[in-house]
């Protein structure tokens, strides 16, 4: 089956919200388990204490990537069927600094958020609930924001092609900057006192 | 493989729960075409309120209607239901490694009700700024990079570059 299955026609579409729930399911699995349902296990890799969201974030990236390429070059997958996000860099640099900011405040990302309300972790909840707000006051502000929102688009555009190279060179100094920085962070979390959290 | 902490509870190796997480995100693009999000499920709940609420001001917004008003149904969207599960594996998650309890975690420094201050602030501040960015750390970010979105990884510097200083002016609610 060439993916993705859905757009292929093989299955109806009307499974793809079931897929959605297993899919989304393996995630909060995965994100949990690592200890993403813990703020300060979090937040440890800006303090060199605990670089559990290095390891897994870098692995979950270059798994899928080479998953996603090697599937692409057998045929099995054709890349014009998923969704790139699309490149607006101004947008992207202003919203990640704003996200950075509330990521060292809350201690979590929206995903992580919700995983700590599911294990019964209230600073969580909080968070999750704040992001309502925040959807919201951007959402009734959109018109301030919208020159900056549009600014600066560039389409799906692939990070291989600013470099000039292949995606399989891309993807290979990829894994090679990951597991420098795997070592990396072995070597500092050696050095750092340890925090009981 | 597992770390037993005091309290009893464990967790995975993190390169193991890379891989599972990589092999799920691979997974979502291969069966439905599109990575894994968090915030998205947000934006369309904040949106189908207000339409419900509102709707003549979702029709004349140039963001809700994107999202809600007309025949489209924001609440029975991919990105919901995959909230939806990501709430349930984190359940099994947390039965299985024993983390299932009600508690406000924070440094023994700072009080809960200062935890969850800033927990609202945090959150506040990172669903705007999801808004601007099309996607959070999962949707953008993360997503991004698996299909070596440029985008993808801007976002990703973004927020962790910015994380690693603004971590250090919010250091003595963590450390």
């Amino acid at each position: 089956m060439i993916g993705s299955i859905i757009s292929s026609g093989m299955v109806s579409p009307a499974w793809d919200n079931l897929f959605a729930v297993i899919l989304g399911m393996g995630f909060g699995f995965a994100l949990e388990a690592s200890g993403f349902s813990s703020s300060r296990k979090i937040i440890g890799t800006f303090f060199g204490y605990d670089f559990v969201v290095v390891k897994v974030f870098f692995t979950a990236a270059i798994v899928a990537s080479l998953g996603l390429l090697y599937f692409s070059y057998l045929g099995l997958v054709d890349f014009s069927t998923l969704y790139i996000q699309p490149t607006f860099l101004t947008s992207a640099i202003v919203g990640g600094i704003i996200m950075g900011i509330g990521f060292a405040m809350g201690g979590f990302c929206p995903g992580t958020s919700l995983c700590a309300t599911a294990v019964g972790r209230i600073d969580g909840l909080v968070f999750f609930g704040g992001m309502f707000i925040g959807v919201f006051l951007f959402s009734e502000s959109f018109p301030i924001f919208e020159n900056m929102y549009y600014s600066g688009s560039q389409g799906a555009k692939m990070i291989n092609t600013v470099f000039g190279i292949s995606p399989e060179l891309f993807t290979f100094f990829l894994v090679l900057a990951a597991i420098g920085m795997f070592v990396g962070a072995g070597r500092i979390q050696k050095n750092i006192k340890k925090i009981e959290y | 493989m597992k770390k037993i902490k005091n309290d009893g509870s464990y967790y995975l190796n993190p390169y193991l729960g890379g891989v599972i997480l990589g092999t799920f995100l691979f997974l979502a693009f291969y069966i439905s075409g599109r990575g894994l999000g968090a915030s998205g499920a947000v934006k369309n709940s904040v949106a189908a309120t207000v339409n419900v609420i509102a709707p003549g001001h979702v029709a004349n917004s140039a963001y809700y209607s994107q999202f809600a008003g007309g025949d489209k149904q924001p609440m029975s969207n991919w990105l919901v239901f995959e909230v939806l599960g990501v709430l349930a594996g984190a359940f099994f998650s947390g039965i299985i490694f024993n983390r299932l309890k009600f508690k406000v975690e924070h440094s023994p420094k700072i009080t809960s009700r200062r935890r969850l201050v800033f927990a609202l602030a945090g959150g506040l501040i990172f669903g705007f700024g999801s808004q601007l960015a099309r996607g959070c750390t999962s949707g953008a970010a993360l997503s991004g990079m698996a299909v070596l979105s440029f985008g993808g990884y801007i976002t990703m510097i973004a927020i962790f570059g910015t994380a690693f200083v603004a971590a250090w002016i919010f250091r003595k609610n963590w450390i």
